[in-house]
């Protein structure tokens, strides 16, 4: 029907073959599917689908492979950094990548993410933060913002009882085994451009076999967040960005230009949001 | 390497026989008593001759998992733990029986619980045959009873794993694993070439060409009518091996009275206590299930139809026990006689024991 | 014939190594061998014991309470093994560093000064092979044609030119060892 419509010499913008034609099951106003189209944009630009391999986590995402027309293993939760690290190691030809929320990554899989980082595996891993755990109900996660309110926190994060959001990007950055280790949005088209740059850099990175590459994307969760897709967005870049500040921290294996090393290795007051 | 006669550890049995069966990869994590199956590798330096991948994880939940990964690209991918390593990886096993991934993993046994000793067990029979991690799954289990056995039946492992698309377990413990006897190694066997993996795993992700759909490697179904048909499928695969792939030893089986079951180290005991009884003018017999999923049930039945009374010997409380009496059905006598917490019983007290529990 | 037998002693006096290399010659030998080490924290704290088995049939238990042959290098061990000789078995010991000898009447009790005459010929290194030399005068249960096979195939071949070395001393062990009379 649409092919009626929209006649070749007018088509400015088709989906990539990278995705399925699997309708997301993602809510409204999430950013996973626009994180997953960019992947999978740059994996049709480089010419990789026959050669990418992916590691869906446990969490909203855990059925990316649905999505995806690339092989893909769907990990334990946590897990995806060690799923990913042996297909690499076994199949060096390949282009692995893992994509995994902040429970998934900062919590239950904080060793196993550590560990491949500091090990430098030649992967790329996506880490999807919304400040909260999606698929299980909104309850904290280790990035959501003091003072704020989820399921498990439901008078907002307190730093006495539940201790600080952790910054485990900046952590990786520090680490000597990391390539590349960047923070993106896709709230809005500029952003989604920038994300995109990094994520084909992120890849390029893994080509040249380089060590590991890390693309944070602080997304929004207006589900969980109990608001519009507008509200949250909004919410999310006057309490989110100034915790999880946007842009490379670390390129080509060095601290990128401008980033106060003190931000890395020190724990920066963060602010603290009420609602 | 060519076949040779060496003197070598259970541990060290196991790491060469990876590498002689065209492993491809092995994630380990170091624990008494089997800590030689990573050194051996890490020394032998695979990685320069046969192009194995040798890597010391960070956790066993890690290794694991790593497992999990390259095994699902249809490598052939090991790992290898002792008791509380193995506590800690019934998470991935449990995912590698869920998404249907073959490959091979070594328990060397110590006695628990907790921490438990460093010396040999044989107390976690129930957690290799009966689960372990959740849901209703069955690993391939075999329990070797001598360093040769360690080293042969690797090979049989990665036969069996690939043929059921299914986790083997080689079940073990730490007086198996650490002592040194003689072993005969055979010629190296290739890896498998691109194309042979293909072949063999045309379900892993080793990447997806233009003319196949892409591969999912996964143990999540949202659709209970469809996760039921997959546990039938599961449950089918499981009765095949017991049909086709049970394996054990009879000793003097033919005109016994009496039955020792055991396995492993504890078979070994009671071909000793075997002996003595003999002497003694008692018609004792052994059976040793190799396979301890699948049980031979069916042998336990026969036997239990000719004979007088079993004993079954373990360095448990009592574990393989139930699946002796299952099998038997009531027809005899069946009692448990066992040491643990790291302890070996002594031929003497078992024949002791098949005296004063059964003989009577 | 089977064999059991302990060696005891502390890190450093070549105690497995010994051990490994009467296993390995009873291999060339054909016969049915087991060694097995403790291990673990067992292992720590200076010690170290090793179980060799040599027999002519299948071995049941690698892991065992009595013994045939007790070999005990220190007090330590001699302190913990005397008592797991089998009675009318065999007990040897240096008695380098000896403050409380053995006692039991019902074993044979022999002593090498191993460590005194190694250091006397200057071939400490090789002091574990005097003392098997002891042994192998005592119950020659491994042929020594068999052990020379036994030491070409437990040491590496960078080592291989020690073993005539090896060799000598296990003779000179072969002299050394003499009977103790427990009054």
């Amino acid at each position: 029907m649409a092919n009626d419509i929209v006649k070749p010499e007018n088509l400015v913008y088709t989906k990539t073959k990278v995705l399925t034609d699997n309708v997301m099951h993602y809510c409204p106003g999430c950013g996973h599917g626009t994180a997953h189209r960019i992947i999978a944009e740059v994996i049709d630009e480089m010419g990789i689908q026959d050669k990418t391999i992916g590691v869906s986590p446990v969490g909203c995402s855990v059925m990316a492979y649905n999505y995806f027309d690339v092989d893909f293993e769907e990990a334990a939760h946590g897990r995806a950094p060690a799923v990913a690290t042996a297909i690499k190691r076994l199949n060096p030809d390949s282009y692995v990548f893992t994509y995994q929320g902040d429970g998934d990554l900062a919590a239950i899989g904080t060793a196993e993410t550590i560990h491949a980082a500091n090990r430098g595996e030649n992967i790329v891993m996506v880490f999807i933060n919304n400040g909260i755990y999606g698929m299980t109900g909104g309850q904290m996660a280790p990035t959501t913002l003091v003072g704020m309110k989820s399921a498990t926190t439901p008078y907002g994060r307190r730093v006495d009882i539940n201790g600080y959001p952790l910054r485990i990007t900046e952590m990786l950055a520090t680490l000597p085994g990391t390539c590349f280790v960047t923070r993106q949005s896709v709230h809005t088209p500029a952003n989604v451009r920038k994300a995109k740059a990094a994520i084909r850099k992120a890849f390029e990175n893994q080509r040249d076999k380089k060590g590991l590459s890390f693309v944070e994307i602080v997304s929004s969760c207006n589900s969980g967040w109990k608001m519009t897709p507008v509200q949250a967005n909004k919410w999310m870049e006057e309490n989110m960005f100034p915790n999880y500040p946007l842009g490379d921290i670390k390129v080509d294996g060095k601290i990128a230009e401008g980033i106060d090393v003190n931000r890395l290795v020190v724990s920066a007051p963060l602010s603290v949001v009420n609602k | 390497m060519a076949k040779e006669l060496k003197l070598m550890k259970g541990n060290e049995a196991i790491a060469r026989a990876m590498i002689a069966s065209g492993t491809d990869g092995y994630f380990g994590y170091p624990i008494t008593p089997q800590s030689e199956v990573m050194e051996t590798l890490m020394a032998e330096k695979p990685w320069e001759t046969t192009g194995m991948v040798v890597l010391q994880a960070e956790s066993e939940l890690a290794s694991i998992n790593m497992v999990y990964g390259g095994a699902a690209t249809g490598k052939k991918v090991a790992t290898s733990s002792s008791s509380p390593g193995i506590s800690l990886m019934c998470e991935g096993l449990t995912y590698l029986a869920g998404a249907e991934i073959p490959c091979v993993i070594m328990n060397a046994m110590r006695g628990g619980p907790g921490l438990g000793t460093i010396q040999p067990a044989q107390s976690d029979y129930f957690q290799s045959t009966k689960g372990g991690g959740h849901g209703d799954y069955q690993l391939y289990v075999m329990a070797p009873a001598s360093v040769q056995e360690m080293y042969d039946f690797v090979f049989d492992a990665w036969d069996i794993a690939f043929k059921y698309r299914n986790p083997v377990l080689i079940l073990t413990d730490g007086a198996i694993g650490q002592c040194m006897e003689k072993c005969y190694t055979r010629d190296y066997l290739p890896r498998w070439t691109e194309e042979e993996r293909r072949a063999k795993a045309p379900w892993g992700c080793w990447g997806k060409p233009a003319n196949r759909a892409h591969n999912i490697i996964t143990s999540l179904e949202l659709d209970s009518a469809r996760q039921e048909v997959f546990n039938q499928k599961l449950q089918k695969k499981y009765a095949e091996m017991k049909e086709n792939d049970v394996r054990y030893e009879m000793l003097n089986c033919e005109d016994a009275d009496y039955i020792f079951v055991a396995y492993g180290t504890s078979s070994r005991i009671c071909m000793k206590s075997m002996e003595l009884a003999r002497a003694k003018g008692l018609k004792v017999g052994l059976l040793r299930p190799i396979t301890l999923f699948p049980f031979p049930t069916k042998q336990v039945a026969e036997l239990a139809k000719k004979v007088k009374g079993m004993l079954c010997v373990e360095m448990s409380a009592g574990q393989m026990i139930e699946d002796v009496k299952l099998a038997a059905n009531c027809q005899i006598p069946i009692e448990h006689f066992g040491r643990f917490g790291g302890i070996i019983p002594t031929p003497e007290e078992v024949l002791e024991a098949l005296e004063e529990k059964i003989i009577k | 014939m089977t064999e059991e037998i302990i060696i005891a002693g502390f890190g450093g006096q070549g105690v497995l190594s010994m051990g490994k290399i009467l296993a390995y010659s009873g291999v060339m030998e054909d016969k049915e061998v087991c060694w097995m080490p403790s291990y673990g924290p067992e292992q720590r704290g200076g010690t170290a014991n090793v179980t060799v088995i040599v027999s002519d049939e299948r071995i049941c238990s690698p892991i065992i309470s009595k013994y045939d042959t007790a070999i005990v290098l220190n007090q330590q061990s001699l302190d913990k093994f005397e008592k797991t000789v089998k009675p009318g078995g065999m007990l040897i010991y240096d008695p380098n560093g000896i403050t409380h000898h053995p006692t039991r009447k019902d074993i044979n009790i022999y002593r090498i000064a191993a460590t005194e005459k190694a250091q006397e010929m200057g071939i400490s290194k090789v002091f574990n092979m005097v003392v098997l030399g002891g042994f192998l005068k005592l119950k020659p249960i491994v042929g020594s044609e068999f052990i020379h096979k036994g030491l070409e195939k437990s040491l590496p071949e960078r080592h291989h030119n020690l073993i005539p070395q090896n060799e000598q001393a296990i003779e000179v062990g072969k002299g050394l060892i003499e009977a103790v009379q427990v009054l």
